[in-house]
């Protein structure tokens, strides 16, 4: 088991045709039951024709309907995304993975009330992971995103984090010592963005593929102590924690546009602080995430 | 981005907001022609930096004559101002911003900004404006009253009302305040705002409500579809290696420490720049080379973060997924031969063609020092500035 994707899970892709797309789509295709997985992709200047075997639809819905996908992801250039994104809400599709970064906060503030206000007003909910993330693996089964697939290992820790290459960090380490991952989460590292902490906290919990979780945050922001706060009432798996950012300045933006200390509860101490109160593991040195972890197991 | 008040004021202007008549001006005989141009009495004479906090640095004065517009204007200009958000050094004042006096009867606190946990713009207000407002969160935050905003439906008559009426704004002057805030609302989601912020809004004796300042941040994301806002960019406001570094589609910023520091993605960097503190030293900086980092991008931030004279060694930390370590570990080899490095070099490298980029390291016949682990690296370079 795992949390939101598996080997079965059917994928379209959207920006397939450029770049960027098309090179991590090739990726994908290679990893585990990459094959079976991607199954479309869209663009609507080149419906019928094939990429890599992957038949191009002209939209997001035309798609869903042929090939009985549920899950997108996105690498339409910034300009683009948003609309990309409503695209896959609008065709009811289960999840919405937003790999592009630099969209601008206004156009993810709208998509977001939409989509809120398609739930309220009954639609079906369509989950969004991102956008400016790495998206998500399930090791062995299936990876969609950017993220390197050959340092993951079949296993049943959860990692979630906000930032790619930190990701990878903790994952490299789960794997030097034995210990694989269950699904390995990347929420992106933006302002307004689909899943948080909380969310993919709460998967974890309820999966019971997963024994214990690696949770990584960064300055700025409620989310971490938001997701801390639930996992102190509810959580029931051993947890490590880590924020990165203790020498960060106030006021600049450290790369990612949502790691930007704006008052006193987003540092890394305030939230460090808070995860130890809520009953976390947590460290100072990202060295030692996976080897705490193991001391817990 | 930030952007100078009075050109803020002129983005409030042009949205319907009403300021007060004033004149941009760069020298002290123009800032005495504004004051005349003007007219009346009584004339501000304010320093335009991009950081808060002017008034009580020294940075802003009320002139009563002529001949008190060009002495003031002559100590503000060329001043380095000192304000909390400069900075010791302070920030040299280029730019001068010459006003009409208002006739205050009260000082109010707007602002509008996107609230994360709501994914809603937030408007916020105050009865207590006119100073620090993170001071007034502080010590009375029942003073401050928030609404959130659904941009679908835009402030509401009913949110402006209750932010008018919390904050006490006299009977007369609420349909003008609510049209202000309704305005401000428009200006920060037309024009990509990060913050849009008014302190003081103020109320005059004859009732008329006016932003005495003004103060944007706008998305580095949308810029592109704003030209004239992108026209406004003071570059003397900006640091030179932060904007030399952004050239290079390098994510830099100058800290106070002697370790430079190279990593892929941010919040590794941030990771490596926490973990050298752990080991009891500090970061000089924060750069992220990002994804696709070529031997040309890596030799840039070699040469970015050595222009630092504070840097007495290096660290490199990079997770090699889709960008493989050799092609680092060659941009590195590449780098150091070009800037001839002088500083020790920690290089610690994980990832995709880990072992193929660290025997080109060990080929390179350059004194590079590898590591396995972030701390080690960390412990590496610290004991080798000692």
């Amino acid at each position: 088991m795992s949390i939101l994707i598996n080997k079965d899970t059917k994928v379209i892709t959207q920006g397939i045709t450029g770049k960027t797309g098309q090179f991590h789509t090739e990726k994908c295709q290679e990893y585990a039951n990459g094959k079976e997985c991607f199954v479309a992709g869209v663009n609507p200047k080149k419906a019928g024709e094939k990429i890599f075997d992957i038949p191009i639809y002209g939209s997001v819905k035309e798609a869903a309907a042929e090939t009985g996908a549920t899950v997108s992801v996105i690498y339409v250039p910034p300009a683009g995304a948003a609309a990309a994104i409503w695209e896959a809400v609008e065709a009811d599709l289960d999840l919405a993975i937003c790999i592009t970064e630099g969209i601008p906060v206004r156009d993810m503030l709208e998509v977001r009330n939409k989509m809120k206000a398609k739930e309220a007003a009954g639609g079906k909910k369509t989950l969004l992971l991102g956008p400016n993330c790495p998206g998500l693996i399930t090791p062995d089964e299936i990876k969609i995103g950017i993220m390197p697939g050959h340092i993951h290992r079949k296993g049943r820790i959860g990692v979630v984090s906000r930032s790619g290459t930190l990701t990878y960090e903790a994952v490299a380490q789960l794997t030097e010592i034995g210990l694989g991952q269950s699904s390995a989460v990347g929420i992106g590292g933006d302002p307004i963005n689909g899943l948080k902490h909380i969310d993919v906290m709460r998967m974890f919990n309820d999966d019971p593929d997963t024994d214990a979780v690696i949770m990584i945050g960064e300055i700025g922001g409620p989310d971490e102590a938001e997701a801390a706060e639930w996992c102190k009432a509810n959580m029931k798996k051993p947890i490590v924690g880590f924020i990165a950012g203790v020498t960060a300045p106030a006021g600049k933006r450290m790369g990612h546009a949502g790691a930007l200390i704006s008052g006193g509860a987003d540092t890394a101490d305030a939230k460090l602080a808070i995860m130890e109160a809520c009953g976390f593991t947590v460290t100072r040195n990202p060295s030692e995430m996976a080897k705490l972890l193991k001391a817990m197991l | 981005m930030k952007i100078h008040e009075y050109q803020g004021k002129q983005i409030l202007k042009k949205f319907g907001v009403t300021v007060p008549r004033g004149i941009h001006c760069t020298t002290v005989d123009d800032a005495v022609k504004a004051a005349e141009t003007l007219g009346g009495k009584v004339w501000v004479v304010k320093a335009q930096i991009h950081a808060g906090g002017r008034g009580k640095g020294g940075g802003v004065k009320v002139a009563k004559s002529l001949d008190e517009v060009r002495q003031y204007a002559s100590q503000i200009l060329g001043m380095q101002l000192i304000t909390h958000q400069t900075g010791p050094e302070g920030q040299k004042v280029r730019n001068l911003l010459i006003e009409e006096g208002a006739d205050i009867k009260h000082e109010y606190y707007v602002a509008a900004l996107t609230d994360r946990a709501t994914q809603k713009v937030a408007i916020m207000a105050s009865s207590e404006g006119g100073m620090d407002i993170e001071e007034v969160a502080h010590k009375t935050p029942e003073k401050i009253i928030k609404v959130f905003v659904d941009p679908a439906a835009g402030l509401t008559d009913e949110q402006a009302l209750t932010l008018t009426k919390g904050i006490g704004i006299p009977e007369g002057s609420v349909a003008q305040a609510v049209d202000t805030l309704k305005k401000l609302y428009t200006t920060y989601m037309e024009t990509d705002a990060s913050l849009a912020e008014i302190n003081p809004l103020i109320h005059e004796g004859d009732g008329t409500i006016k932003a005495l300042d003004a103060k944007f941040n706008f998305d580095s994301n949308a810029l592109y579809r704003h030209p004239d806002i992108v026209a406004m960019r003071d570059l003397d406001e900006e640091d030179a290696d932060e904007i030399e570094a952004s050239k290079f589609d390098l994510a830099y910023i100058s800290l106070d420490g002697n370790i430079g520091c190279l990593v892929n993605g941010a919040g590794l960097a941030m990771a490596t720049m926490d973990t050298i503190k752990l080991f009891g030293a500090e970061p000089a900086n924060f750069l992220d080379v990002g994804g696709g980092a070529t031997t040309e991008k890596v030799t840039e931030a070699f040469k970015i973060m050595l222009k630092n004279p504070k840097v007495k060694g290096i660290l490199v930390n990079i997770f090699g997924g889709i960008m493989r370590c050799d092609t680092i570990a060659t941009g590195v080899v590449t780098a150091a031969k070009e800037v001839h490095l002088s500083v020790p070099l920690v290089v610690r490298m994980k990832g995709t063609n880990e072992e193929i980029g660290k025997q080109i390291l060990r080929d390179s016949g350059l004194p590079i020092i590898a590591a396995d682990t972030m701390a080690e690296a960390a412990q590496k370079i610290v004991d080798a500035v000692k």
